[in-house]
């Protein structure tokens, strides 16, 4: 059931676009997460959406209502912000307690709902300090403390673990998703960290320089990213310059002296082929050849870098006994049609030139 | 000692006056003892000894002679001038007056100056600068030109009695001068960008995300303010009341001006003493009274708002 839907959201600042464009539809109870460079408009676009910042264009609509129209203090969303944006003159209890007295909820169930969301992010013994006195991650736990404790429908979240050591925010990704498989919580979350983004969510939305890159599963955005930057962005990726022809034989690249088949139309012209180093193999026939510049030997895996016609690859093959060529080694190099996502060429240069022009 | 209101301000202890400044944490050298620190700041002690302690304690020894009209100033050592002023109930009019005026004008400041300090800063950048240039204007005019100039505007054939009554609002002209209210008006003038200035230093210091936060938390811009807002800038209000009240309590010109001889205040009954009927002993006597008057109550309500506000000011 779509939820949350945003349509052509803009925002300019005097002559920057810092969100441009961008549209979006979320599912009801769906975690679905912002990925993208610092800078590209991911706290502008939940800021728009919380309105604290006004849209130069586009529309917001939650459950059917329009968002943009209704104050800020009455859109009912759980934010985290990234700054914490604690109360500093209340403690950490008070900080909690804050939107249930908003809500006007009494003396005794507000206590025990304080009570238990501290105890959720495991600060019950910390309740009544005052913010300045808490560590970056306690703090960090009480802004998540208190957006949850409202139960809000929709939340979202800026980069809320960024400040938490591996094992607590380990807990507190296994906490949120919980939370959010059993009340049904609609999440944005911002991040930085793709392993995160791609252990917590339904879906990531990866964005640069204020528009959106691809929606997709994280599997999905990994193993066929739509252009360059998401290939780049998403772990390591071998990325080849190739000529995209479209023949009797259908859609294919040729990439230096081997040719693929495409499996989306595509226009005839220059492209590019994104393959992840893990799943390049050595073939006998029918590959991309090349000569074996080094092999690193890394515990499980080898790291191999193939000088090719088309550039260095890197390749990366377990450690399981089969054989391996050696430094210096004349290879052919290949991988399964699936395995490889095939796009227009330069897509990031050429989204530049138009920010530019 | 109240002839000028710039040097007042380097009375306040600046903990006090910022209470923003956070001290360094001392450094640790538990065994040797430094003497840097001390060299460091002797000449600045010095200054402070010989140009305000030492007149300081003559005016205080000054208050304890005596005066007679045609014998001069005795040198006696006794009470006799502030047990007369502690007994007169002219002299309790003339304090009461002037700490009446002090309180006025800061409760004024702080309802004027608190919100236009807040205001300020959500205005967008080519017009704040020029907003906070309006609201320190004062501050660069001469105190006495700003308030010949409130004279001017003040008189029963000034503007604003002329513009009320050419619009029928008052039919005889509200006398302005020679009154405490008059003195009120141009003292908040005067005084309030001293509030604009403390509040803005401690709104400085507020994350504009923290009303953000309290808004999507539900509520509602007043109670944003009340709750959220207000208690942080208090410490801001707090610093800009003391100097407002100081300023206020020992104000010579602007009361000398508009209130002139008929509205004495506690600055304009010493200069007369001093200057008019030239008991210089019992001008020291009021002097050192308005001294620790100010500083008890001062310090009593510093103490009061303070414990109150206590986790706002760690
Ligand atoms: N108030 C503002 N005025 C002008 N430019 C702004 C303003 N706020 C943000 N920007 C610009 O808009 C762009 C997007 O900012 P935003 O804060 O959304 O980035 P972000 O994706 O959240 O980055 P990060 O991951 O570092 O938090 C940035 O280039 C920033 O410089
Ligand atoms: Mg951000």
């Amino acid at each position: 059931m779509t939820y949350l839907v945003l349509d052509q959201l803009t925002k300019r600042f005097s002559n920057w676009t810092a969100v441009d464009r961008v549209s979006l539809t979320v599912e009801k109870g769906e975690l679905i997460s912002l990925l993208g460079p610092s800078g590209c408009g991911k706290t502008t676009t939940l800021q728009m959406i919380a309105g604290f910042l006004d849209a130069d264009g586009g529309r917001v609509t939650l459950d059917g209502q329009d968002l943009l129209a209704k104050k800020p203090n009455e859109r009912g969303l759980g934010i985290v912000f990234q700054s914490y944006a604690l109360f500093p003159h209340m403690t950490a209890a008070e900080n909690v307690a804050f939107g249930l007295e908003m809500r006007r909820i009494n003396r005794a169930d507000r206590d025990r709902m304080v009570a238990d969301a501290l105890k959720l992010v495991g600060l019950e013994q910390y309740g009544d300090r005052h913010p300045r006195r808490m560590s970056g991650g306690q703090q960090q736990r009480v802004a998540l403390a208190r957006a949850l404790v409202i139960k809000p429908s929709l939340l979202l979240l800026d980069e809320p673990l960024s400040n938490l050591d591996a094992k607590m925010r380990e807990e507190m990704q296994i906490e949120l998703r919980r939370i959010q498989r059993t009340v049904g919580t609609t999440m944005i979350l911002v991040t930085h960290d793709q392993s995160e983004a791609m252990a917590l969510s339904d879906r990531v939305v990866v964005m640069n320089k204020g528009r959106i890159q691809q929606v997709a599963t994280p599997q999905e955005a990994y193993d066929r990213p739509a252009n360059a930057f998401v290939a780049n962005f998403l772990g390591r990726t071998n990325l080849l310059p190739g000529l995209v022809g479209n023949g009797p034989a259908g859609t294919t690249i040729v990439v230096a002296d081997s040719v693929w088949p495409v499996s989306q139309p595509l226009p005839s012209g220059p492209g590019a082929l994104a393959v992840r180093p893990e799943k390049v193999g050595f073939v006998d026939a029918g590959g991309l050849s090349g000569t074996v510049r080094t092999r690193v030997f890394q515990g499980t895996q080898w790291l191999f870098e193939v000088e090719t016609a088309a550039g260095r690859m890197t390749v990366i093959r377990q450690h399981d006994g089969s054989p391996l060529p050696a430094e210096g080694g004349r290879v052919m190099v290949g991988w399964r049609a699936e395995d490889m996502a095939v796009m227009p060429a330069a897509e990031p240069e050429a989204s530049a030139s138009r920010e530019a022009a | 000692m109240a002839a000028s209101t710039d040097s007042q301000v380097a009375d306040i202890p600046p903990s006090a006056a910022n209470p923003a400044a956070h001290a360094p944490p001392p450094a640790s050298r538990p065994h040797r003892r430094s003497w840097a620190p001390y060299l460091l700041s002797a000449p600045g002690i010095a200054l402070f000894a010989v140009l305000l302690l030492v007149p300081l304690a003559m005016t205080f020894l000054l208050s304890l002679n005596s005066f007679s009209f045609y014998g001069g100033i005795a040198d006696v050592w006794q009470f006799d001038n502030y047990i007369d002023i502690l007994t007169d109930s002219y002299f309790h009019e003339v304090f009461l007056r002037t700490f009446r005026i002090a309180a006025v004008v800061t409760v004024l400041c702080a309802l004027f100056g608190a919100p236009e300090a807040y205001i300020l800063r959500r205005m967008d950048s080519p017009w704040r600068g020029l907003c906070l240039l309006i609201v320190l204007g004062p501050l660069l005019i001469s105190v006495v030109s700003r308030t010949l100039g409130w004279a001017l505007l003040f008189g029963s054939t000034g503007l604003v009695n002329q513009g009320l009554m050419a619009l029928g609002l008052i039919a005889t002209p509200i006398e302005f001068m020679y009154t405490e209210t008059g003195v009120v008006i141009a003292l908040t003038h005067v005084l309030v960008p001293f509030m604009v200035l403390s509040v803005w230093a401690s709104l400085q210091r507020l994350d504009p995300q923290v009303e953000n936060a309290a808004l999507s938390l539900g509520a509602g811009p007043l109670t944003v303010m009340r709750r959220v807002v207000l208690p942080q800038i208090v410490p801001g209000i707090l610093s800009g009341s003391i100097i407002v009240f100081a300023l206020a309590a020992s104000a010579f010109a602007t009361p000398a001006i508009i209130g002139g001889r008929r509205l004495k205040v506690a600055a304009t009954l010493a200069y007369d003493e001093f200057l008019n009927t030239l008991n210089w002993p019992l001008g020291a006597t009021v002097a050192v009274l308005l001294l620790l008057a100010n500083i008890v109550i001062i310090v009593g309500c510093n103490r009061l708002v303070e414990r109150r506000y206590k986790q706002v000011f760690e």
